[in-house]
């Protein structure tokens, strides 16, 4: 029985180091930068969305603190890698918050990953950007959400298909992956077609499995169901499974100008593994687009490129931004101002701040942070697929429109308050 | 013959060491060093040993079956996810009405339009029933499969690819929102348990206590199992089935209980890590997850039951250090220590152990 | 409408257009205006501009609106300009612009745009004098020909010689006589319209029910909808033997290279799907090399060898550093090779970057076969069954047929022996296990044309192939294509009734339930021994 006692010794040993280890590192916080935590996925499936967000996060503490950081204070970036796995972001946003004490944290893509940290920042009372576009359905005091509500994506771009210049359709396929995004923008439309007087029998909501590779019978069903009116597709399809969606579709012939697609999760970076061609007049309903005309975005596109050429990142031949980088850019600027007004890093006091930030975003408008219900008053622009895997602005919204994180369309969201309702973690 | 002691006075002093370092040490630092103390540990390391210590007791269970047993299997995850899921039923009750919408029922229910809970929700409001469910399931599962399976004699690669096929078939099936599971999001926030505070240090003091007292007793009941002539008969199956079964031995049955056991134990580690965690989702059914499963097992030690829970902590502790420090060299690693284990270290970190004791 | 903006040019005309234009300058001008209309104007009016334009048919209308739809078209200050390569002329006046300006502006064309200006080219080109132009406008027309253009449809109809064409004008004709005045011109379009197999003139035919009173035309109607109907569905049935064929072929050659490291040497072997990753990105780097090349559509071909040495090479050095030492240890080899393949996702996603890469269909891959109107046929999915075929045959000659196939066999059934009677098993293993690998490349070319080429490609496929393999049973090739012919049909079969997510639940549980009921797969080889 020599041998089992070997084991043990080792777990006393590793354990006793550990516990000796973690006693003694608070010791050190005591130096003159502000810690601010990265917290997006560098390996798995979300590395391929994420890796841009850390860089983006990252040129931006590097210009602040070239232009003397925060409060006379240096940003010191702590970046960690979630891995892609739920329970990973929750652990990785507790070590930030406790044990690198950061300021804050930008970070999270899925829904699933910041639903995983959200108990935690609320906790800890620690404070989260939130970067992508999402479905609405949740106010946290610890969050500040940067990225679009669902009426500030989905329904304008329904808005406009259903106008004369977009095509006039009149029926229409709800196409997604079946997850809670899709799920939620999906019902919030159908809800909307309802009240312009679509039938159910004119909506075809479909779903198809993570990593879906073969649309076959999906495209061939939106073709036997276009043949019954004017068709639009509106397609909540994640990340990956778009590419054999749009190769399909290019395939059996099925054209923009016959069945136009709008996607929610279709950008410059997803465009990048696809042969455009086929799919021209495709279309994206955004915040930002990269092919915008004006001198905050010249400014911020050469800034990126000069970064990514400097940094070698991988594909730094091709530089490209998207709305996504964009709410990134603005969250850590917005919370820069912040932390200044505030004259402190203090949780409750930047959020204090935070109301009613504006920021020249490089979509052209100035973008303000509500005063109360954490979310960014944004512009949508409509745009078309071009051959070079740009965008062509169609249309776009009179002026920024303020988020309903809470869609109406929603039996019972009427009730809800437009900003966090000062729910209290339960500690005693 | 006799029966064969558990461990020998060194090996329970070791134990009795662990023991006292989570039950004494670990609560005096945490709870009664005042934060500002130097020697204040942190509640995020008690939340994180907690977490290895559920993986830990998943790979024991895993060991007893593939170390022991010569059964591989890919879908332990599985197991550990319908416990955590069962046990996350009544986490997402005693939320009450604290979730997003402010409503008694869990949020993606409110969601769904849903007016009543759907019956696989019945009385999962109580913490015993949903406590048994959490062991009940994983088992029952487990001993459905297994029955056909072993009858069948699917056995080897076989019998590692259909487990891979089940985990992957439940995990696509609890995405669904239509299964009630909560789909992609599965369950988070929660609060309470028994109506006390989850986020509490001494709540989750107690939780990681309970996570290092049922690794304790896991180990011990195991260790049990494999000295004692059932234990024989199980490391024979796993050498040379045929021979053993010429011996008259009907081993279907032998291999179907220690198969239910590891599941049963998948399970009840599931329920405990999920309120540790605060999020239990489909993808923690992934067919990666469980190789992993396999890999901490490998990496301890195949066939000793605390190498292998070392090897959970090993690779975990590598993977909570290697994803702050180095990113990118995070996926190069774990696959170079599969690599490395295999072709140098059969036996794992242990054997190495053993073998420098040795010389 | 802002009459203001069309001021100016017109005094700029110049006395030489005006002589060109001697049939009447009265047109002529009204066809710049339409022109400028067409280039500054709101949608609505582009639209009205497209439609004068046509109604027009002269050969500069089509010209200009040729331009704006290859985005040709700008415009320049006040003026219009048609720009190819580095030549620009005026649109409105024809004359020729020395330099092109840097200035100039896109004109904006969306997707209403682009549906007016595709159905008003088509209707020009309805009296090209190429067939081929023709046979194209007429298809494009199909879906979008509107009342007005039927007196321009009647022309043509009268003077087109081609059959086929002839048949579909006529289709054509009578989907918008459907509404005409005239009783028996509508008999006669809803007889006419009996021969067509295409989805929207059931959509057509079923409105024209609901709103024509007389009985005679109603049951004429009926008549042809169910005709039309028993042609669409027998249209469908075809496409879901085709996509389920596809879908099989695509399994086929993701599981083909596993069937034999697995199936014939009992190597578990979880890198597999990164071969095929290995082989999409060697496809990608191979297309990067023909860029720019007058012979770019030629790179898959050249891929083809590349993808597949690739593959075989790094299969073959997996072999003799790590597997080698495995043999006979299937759990074992399991584990590691799970390692080799979360390093190599890693290497690539290091050397490539994270995000998929782009690789283009060559010009022969895209498209399809029209079948029937609607039922297209891609052409990269029946390469790909062609490929497929093509890989098979290939593996079967060389299993069969040569020196190297022989010795995999015997050190496939008899190792001792096969050693005995001096095969070098060490080096056969080698071999087999770079063909195993190579076919894996295969497959990854051929994916790359139909998805994503990114770093977790073969995550996706690893699961499905050894499903395939394993339902297959081990050692037989006719099993795998059997089994993935099998799984293509059950999940087509299933997807069109429940939906893909159930439809792959369902495959699952299948499997599952299958190989209890045979654990050694559909074609096991007969043998006594009580362990395999």
């Amino acid at each position: 029985m020599l041998k089992r006692r070997g084991v043990l010794k080792v777990l006393a040993l590793s354990a006793a180091l550990a516990a000796a280890g973690l006693t003694s590192q608070t010791a050190f916080a005591q130096t003159k930068t502000i810690k601010v935590g990265v917290l997006h996925s560098l390996s798995g499936t979300m590395a391929i969305s994420e890796t841009v967000l850390k860089d983006v996060t990252l040129m931006a503490i590097d210009e602040i603190n070239a232009k003397g950081g925060v409060l006379g204070m240096q940003l010191e970036p702590v970046v960690v890698d979630p891995a892609s796995n739920w329970p990973l972001f929750a652990e990785k946003a507790r070590q930030l918050i406790t044990q690198d004490k950061v300021a804050v944290v930008f970070g999270c893509w899925t829904s699933v990953s910041r639903k995983s940290v959200l108990p935690v920042f609320e906790e800890l009372n620690g404070l989260l950007f939130y970067p992508v576009q999402y479905e609405g359905e949740e106010l946290s005091k610890n969050v500040f959400y940067t990225g679009a509500a669902p009426n500030q994506q989905a329904i304008p771009a329904v808005e406009y298909l259903m106008s004369k210049e977009g095509g006039a359709a009149k029926r229409w396929v709800l196409l997604g992956t079946d997850y809670v995004y899709p799920r939620t923008t999906n019902k919030i439309l159908r809800a909307f077609l309802h009240s312009k007087g679509v039938k159910d029998s004119d909506i075809d909501e479909k779903y198809t499995p993570f990593g879906h590779s073969d649309y076959q019978t999906i495209v061939a069903d939106i073709k036997k169901f276009s043949a019954g009116g004017k068709t639009a597709v509106v397609s909540t399809i994640n990340g990956d499974s778009n590419v054999p969606f749009y190769k399909e579709l290019g395939n059996q012939g099925l054209k923009a100008t016959d069945v136009p697609v709008v996607a929610f999760s279709v950008g410059e970076e997803e465009l990048r593994g696809v042969d455009t061609k086929p799919l021209v007049g495709h279309l994206a309903a955004w915040n930002y687009f990269m092919s915008q005309k004006n001198p905050v975005n010249d400014a911020w596109k050469k800034q990126w490129a000069a970064y990514a050429k400097a940094k070698k990142l991988p594909n730094a031949d091709k530089p490209l931004t998207n709305d996504p980088m964009e709410a990134a850019w603005i969250g850590i600027h917005m919370w820069k101002q912040a932390v200044e007004k505030a004259k402190s890093t203090d949780t409750d006091k930047v959020i204090a701040a935070m109301a009613g930030q504006t920021f020249k975003a490089p979509s052209g408008i100035t973008s303000k942070m509500d005063e109360k219900n954490h979310h960014l008053h944004k512009s949508v622009f409509i745009g078309e697929v071009k051959a070079d895997g740009q965008f062509n602005i169609v249309w776009q919204t009179k002026g920024p429109i303020k988020a309903q994180p809470w869609s109406p369309f929603i039996p019972g969201n009427d009730k809800k308050k437009d900003e966090p309702d000062g729910k209290t973690i339960i500690t005693k | 013959m006799t029966s064969a002691r558990l461990y020998g006075p060194k090996g329970w002093a070791l134990l009795g060491a662990f023991a006292a370092f989570v039950f004494v040490v670990m609560p005096i630092f945490n709870l009664y060093v005042p934060q500002e103390s130097s020697f204040h540990m942190s509640t995020y390391w008690v939340t994180l040993l907690g977490k290895i210590l559920c993986y830990a007791i998943v790979a024991v269970a895993m060991d007893l079956v593939w170390g022991y047993a010569g059964i591989l299997s890919l879908g332990h995850g599985l197991f550990f996810a319908l416990g955590g899921y069962a046990f996350g039923m009544y986490l997402m009750r005693q939320i009450g009405s604290d979730g997003q919408y402010r409503q008694p029922m869990p949020d993606f229910m409110v969601f769904l339009d849903w007016k009543e809970f759907p019956w696989h929700w019945w009385n999962s409001d109580s913490f015993w029933w949903c406590a048994m469910l959490a062991v009940v399931v994983p088992g029952l599962l487990a001993y459905v499969f297994g029955y056909f399976a072993f009858r069948s004699r699917v056995k080897g690669v076989y019998f590692s690819i259909i487990t891979q096929a089940l985990t992957f078939a439940a995990m696509l099936a609890f995405f669904r929102n239509a299964m009630g599971f909560g789909g992609n999001n599965g369950f988070t926030d929660f609060r309470r348990i028994l109506d006390i505070p989850i986020a509490t240090p001494q709540m989750r003091m107690i939780l990681c206590a309970t996570s290092a007292l049922l690794l304790i007793g896991v180990l011990l009941l195991g260790r049990w199992l494999v000295t004692s002539k059932f234990g024989r008969v199980l490391a024979a199956i796993r050498d040379a089935e045929a021979r053993v079964m010429f011996c008259g031995y009907d081993t279907m049955y032998y291999k179907l209980f220690v198969w239910t056991l590891s599941a049963v134990i998948c399970g009840i580690a599931g329920a405990l890590y999920v309120p540790q965690v605060g999020i239990i989702n489909p993808s923690e059914m992934s067919p990666a997850n469980s190789i992993e499963i396999a890999i901490w097992v490998a990496v301890g030690g195949r066939g000793s039951l605390a190498g292998a829970a070392l090897g959970a902590g090993l690779v975990n502790g590598a993977k909570s250090f290697f994803t702050q420090n180095y990113p990118e060299y995070w996926l190069f690693f774990l696959g170079a220590i599969f690599i490395a284990i295999t072709l140098f270290l059969p036996q794992g970190v242990l054997g190495l152990v053993n073998r420098f004791r040795k010389s | 409408m802002n009459k203001g903006r069309f001021g100016g040019p017109f005094h700029m005309r110049t006395l030489i257009t005006i002589v060109f234009a001697l049939l009447s300058s009265g047109a002529l001008s009204q066809e710049g205006k339409d022109i400028e209309k067409l280039a500054f104007g709101e949608s609505d009016e582009k639209i009205e501009a497209i439609a004068a334009l046509v109604a027009s048919g002269t050969p500069k209308a089509a010209e200009v609106l040729q331009a704006l739809a290859d985005g040709e078209l700008y415009t320049a200050g006040k003026r219009v300009l048609m720009v190819k390569g580095d030549t620009a002329t005026d649109a409105v006046t024809g004359e020729k612009i020395a330099s092109v300006p840097d200035e100039k502006e896109d004109i904006t064309v969306n997707n209403r745009l682009r549906r007016e200006l595709g159905a008003a080219l088509a209707a020009l080109k309805l009296i090209s004098p190429q067939v081929e132009v023709r046979r194209s406008s007429v298809k494009e027309l199909l879906n979008s020909a509107e009342p007005a253009m039927l007196p321009l449809v009647r022309k043509a109809l009268a003077a087109e010689s081609d059959p086929q064409i002839k048949a579909m004008l006529g289709q054509i004709a009578a989907a918008l006589e459907l509404r005409s005045e005239d009783r028996a011109a509508r008999l006669a379009a809803v007889k006419k319209l009996a021969d067509s197999n295409n989805a929207s003139t059931k959509t057509l035919l079923l409105g024209f029910l609901n709103e024509e009173k007389d009985e005679e035309l109603k049951s004429e109607a009926r008549k042809s909808l169910s005709a039309i109907e028993g042609r669409l569905a027998w249209g469908e049935r075809l496409g879901v033997i085709f996509t389920s064929v596809s879908l099989g072929s695509i399994l086929l050659l993701a599981a083909l290279g596993l069937a034999i490291t697995y199936g014939l040497m009992g190597v578990i072997n979880m890198a597999h799907g990164e071969l095929i990753m290995i082989g999409a990105y060697a496809t990608y780097v191979t297309q990067n090399l023909f860029k720019g090349s007058a012979h770019f559509d030629w790179y898959l071909i050249a891929a083809i060898p590349v993808a597949f040495l690739v593959s075989a090479l790094v299969g073959m050095a997996l072999e003799r550093s790590v597997i080698r030492w495995l043999y006979g240890r299937p759990l074992e080899t399991l584990l590691s090779t799970w390692g080799i393949s979360l390093i190599l996702i890693q290497a690539v996603r290091t050397i490539f970057g994270a995000q998929n890469v782009q690789v283009e269909n060559p010009a022969f891959m895209s498209g399809g076969v029209e079948i029937l109107t609607g039922i297209v046929l891609p052409w990269s999915r029946i390469v790909i069954i062609g490929f497929a075929l093509f890989v098979l045959l290939g593996i079967w000659l060389l299993l069969n047929k040569t020196r190297l196939g022989l010795f995999v066999r015997g050190v496939t059934q008899n190792r001792d022996m096969a050693s005995c009677v001096g095969v070098p098993t060490a080096r056969v293993d080698t071999w087999a296990f770079g063909l195993g690998s190579g076919i894996a490349g295969l497959a990854g070319c051929a994916l790359s044309q139909i998805g994503n080429v990114g770093p977790d490609l073969g995550q996706s496929y690893i699961v499905d192939s050894f499903m395939v393999v394993v339902l297959g049973g081990v050692g037989q090739l006719a099993g795998t294509v059997y089994a993935a012919l099998g799984l293509g049909f059950a999940n087509k079969l299933l997807e069109a009734w429940q939906g893909a997510v159930l439809a792959k639940i369902a495959v699952l549980i299948f499997i599952i339930i299958f190989i209890q009921k045979r654990p050694q797969g559909m074609f096991a080889l007969k043998g006594r021994a009580v362990e395999s």
